[in-house]
């Protein structure tokens, strides 16, 4: 069996709190500071040092194989940025020892060394070099990079007058064209249009399934992640607190992650109610109960309900909401020629989506039973969370590529009358 | 499960069979790689560290790219551009010559033939002068201002100064464009002994880096440091013989003066120049302080440099 290609045992880093190590010390307080080093190093030695240290990476130890695609999430502040920083060897741990087995690159920032009064090209051979590029890689390369960022016409223009998201594909570019055999990328994508950020993942999956690469990804988008990665380990406070398959860990994540929300809701049942939700869920097109949704996949919400008394009258509803608090969709059983809670009873109730209309991006759900003029029977505000995924289906499928609408919706374009000749300005 | 996902899935167990720790697949990557470090150990050190010469040597293009940067971008966005280069040391010649030269009563301590040709002489002890304030007021001042960069990428940090002492370099050799004219205006023809420049430039550039490193790596450490560097570089003006000469010195302090590397470095620039004989004794001395302070400002760099992207 191959070893590990990163192996991290017992990893820590701690910061000091108290003014010894702030983050601008002064001259002076130097000089003071070393007319009172007798007496610290007493301190250190009576076991008092420790107070006062902020352990921002705590006894951490994981291993990673060869071409594994492995995703970091949790909550800023859980530690991930640290272990990147430590991992790309820019800051030094505390504790601890991992051992890399490969050459590594590390994206912690795009564009990382950009200077702007240099032009395009200037600024491909400089980063490329800071990244840890050879010249003579850099050249092959640089027609391919060039036209992977889109910018042939501005090359010998000052990155400074470039619009930002020239600036960030010209960034990654370089950084994409990378062929570490580790490669290190914090929450870089979170910059540039949605096009292009589709485009670098699908980079990323490039390198990663392609070279048998091994990739350490950050990220807050779950969607990304779940896309990108086969595992994942979730930080909180320095910690791991979970790690193995993605789809399990950020199922985690997102219950008591930073939404409190997840995707498969069970309330305590309210035995009063003539009515009430049982549970809900959001399901893939495989009947799958999932925390993330396919652009442009069919999906499902699966609800189910303890009927007391029967209520012919109620319709149920759901309520679709983004990020923002926005409304974006709104579905119920208004009028429809069934009712489902003529009797007494347990129900499933399913609402198809026939294809997801909306943008990829994070959305909240609002259940509800209602009877009109009576006011609800019973409602979960904003109880199931759901994802809606960055990356398309069909790469083909380029909706959100024009534009960035709030929606999109299948549409039949068909010729309904053809003119022959064409008009012209005479008649 | 995604499509996606099953496609790398499929191919992990495919890659492992490739990998082994001996031989990296045969691809472009890992030719580009295969002389690097194939395993880094990352734990923590304290105390010295000694320097990775083998990886300096890895990253060694990164020191021309950012040297080359440097240069570039010194006179980018200036009205004059290079023309700076040029006229900082022929104002500063100016404004010497005429201050020192009839003011300050310098000029009877020097002999004749120098006295004629005053500007080259003062010219020629500018040179290394302007260089070495240069590099130590910007190589002290370059860690905090690559602080961007400090905490965002691994490479070598011993290059921030050095790529900023070494593109003070190009400045020196196009001010010395100059100086060659400003010889041929006075007719002062080059000695043989100006052959020996470049030893004595080499000399002025290990001093440059010594401090640049011990500087810079005190400068981000003590922010309240980079008020100090302008007094320094003014003080060591006076402490080295760049408007008078060395030997209004006392004969038995010539030596202890010569732990100022800088005597020994203009001293040796003037004599090389006007074809005087080299004085080794002083260049000697001189030579040795900067060793001491080259491995001083190397060392302890290494040792600060751990916490740099901490505290940057």
């Amino acid at each position: 069996m191959n070893p590990p290609i990163i192996t991290v045992d017992n990893l820590g880093k701690a910061y000091r709190l108290g003014h010894q190590e702030e983050p601008y010390p002064n001259f002076r307080e130097a000089l003071v500071g070393l007319a009172k080093a007798p007496l610290r190093r007493f301190q250190q030695l009576s076991g008092r040092s420790s107070e006062g240290l902020f352990w921002a990476l705590d006894d951490v130890s994981f291993e990673i194989n060869r071409g594994e695609v492995v995703g970091l999430i949790g909550r800023n502040g859980a530690g991930k940025s640290t272990l990147l920083k430590i991992l790309s060897r820019i800051t030094m741990p505390t504790t601890g020892r991992a051992v890399l087995r490969g050459r590594v690159a590390s994206l912690l920032e795009v564009g990382t060394g950009f200077h702007p009064e240099l032009s395009g090209r200037e600024n491909i051979y400089l980063n490329g070099s800071i990244l840890g590029m050879r010249k003579a890689e850099i050249d092959r390369k640089f027609d391919e990079i060039v036209a992977f960022a889109e910018v042939e016409q501005f090359l010998d223009t000052p990155v400074k007058r470039y619009s930002s998201g020239m600036y960030v594909r010209l960034a990654f570019a370089v950084a994409a064209h990378l062929e570490p055999e580790i490669l290190i990328v914090d929450e870089v994508l979170a910059v540039g249009d949605a096009q292009f950020q589709k485009k670098c993942l699908g980079k990323m999956q490039e390198v990663s399934s392609g070279d048998g690469r091994t990739v350490l990804f950050v990220s807050h988008n779950m969607a990304a992640v779940t896309e990108l990665c086969q595992r994942a380990l979730l930080f909180r406070d320095g910690q791991t607190v979970s790690a193995g398959p993605t789809a399990k860990v950020v199922d985690q994540y997102l219950q008591n992650g930073n939404t409190d929300v997840a995707h498969l809701y069970e309330p305590e049942v309210d035995p009063d109610r003539d009515a009430s939700l049982i549970s809900a869920s959001i399901q893939d097109s495989c009947g799958e109960s999932v925390p993330i949704v396919r652009f442009g996949e069919p999906w499902s919400v699966v609800t189910s309900w303890n009927v007391r008394r029967p209520s012919p009258l109620a319709s149920a509803s759901l309520r679709v909401f983004d990020l923002s608090g926005r409304l974006i969709l709104v579905s119920n059983t208004i009028g429809l020629p069934k009712t489902f809670f003529e009797s007494a009873g347990v129900f499933d109730v399913k609402c198809s989506f026939p294809v997801n209309v909306l943008r990829p991006g994070q959305y909240f759900l609002t259940i509800g039973l209602w009877v009109r003029g009576r006011g609800a029977i019973d409602e979960h505000e904003r109880c199931i969370s759901f994802h809606v995924s960055d990356v398309p289906h069909d790469p083909e499928y380029v909706y959100t590529a024009v534009g960035d609408p709030a929606a999109v919706s299948p549409t039949d374009w068909t010729l309904v009358e053809s003119k022959t000749p064409a008009l012209t300005g005479e008649c | 499960m995604t499509d996606g996902i099953a496609t790398t899935d499929q191919l992990a167990p495919a890659s492992d069979a490739r990998y082994s720790p001996i031989d990296t697949p045969a691809s472009k990557a890992s030719s580009a790689t295969a002389d690097l470090a194939a395993e880094v150990v990352i734990e923590p050190k304290s105390g010295w560290i000694a320097v990775d010469f083998r990886e300096l040597w890895n990253f060694h293009e990164l020191l021309w790219f950012l040297v080359w940067r440097d240069v570039k971008v010194r006179y980018k966005q200036t009205v004059l551009g290079v023309a700076w280069a040029v006229l900082v040391p022929v104002l500063s010649v100016t404004i010497f010559t005429v201050i020192f030269g009839n003011f300050a009563g310098l000029k009877e301590t020097l002999p004749p033939q120098l006295v004629a040709s005053y500007p080259v002489y003062v010219y020629a002890g500018l040179l290394p002068w302007l260089f070495f304030s240069n590099a130590i007021s910007l190589g002290g001042q370059s860690l905090v201002n690559q602080r961007q960069l400090l905490t965002k990428i691994y490479f070598p940090r011993l290059f921030v100064p050095t790529a900023t002492v070494t593109g003070g370099l190009v400045d020196m050799a196009l001010s010395f464009g100059v100086f060659l004219v400003l010889m041929a205006i006075y007719g002062v023809r080059p000695a043989p002994m100006i052959s020996l420049l470049p030893l004595l430039v080499v000399l002025a550039w290990a001093a440059s880096l010594g401090i640049a490193y011990t500087l810079s790596a005190l400068t981000v450490t003590y922010r309240d440091f980079r008020f100090v560097i302008p007094f320094m570089v003014q003080a060591w003006q006076f402490l080295s013989p760049v408007v008078y000469p060395t030997n209004i010195v006392p004969e038995r302090y010539q030596y202890l003066y010569a732990l100022n590397p800088l005597v020994g470095i203009i001293e040796g620039f003037r004599c090389a120049i006007f074809g005087m004989p080299m004085p080794w004794g002083l260049i000697g001395v001189s030579a040795l302080s900067t060793a001491v302070l080259f491995v001083y400002g190397l060392f302890y760099f290494r040792k600060t440099e751990r916490r740099f992207a901490d505290i940057a």
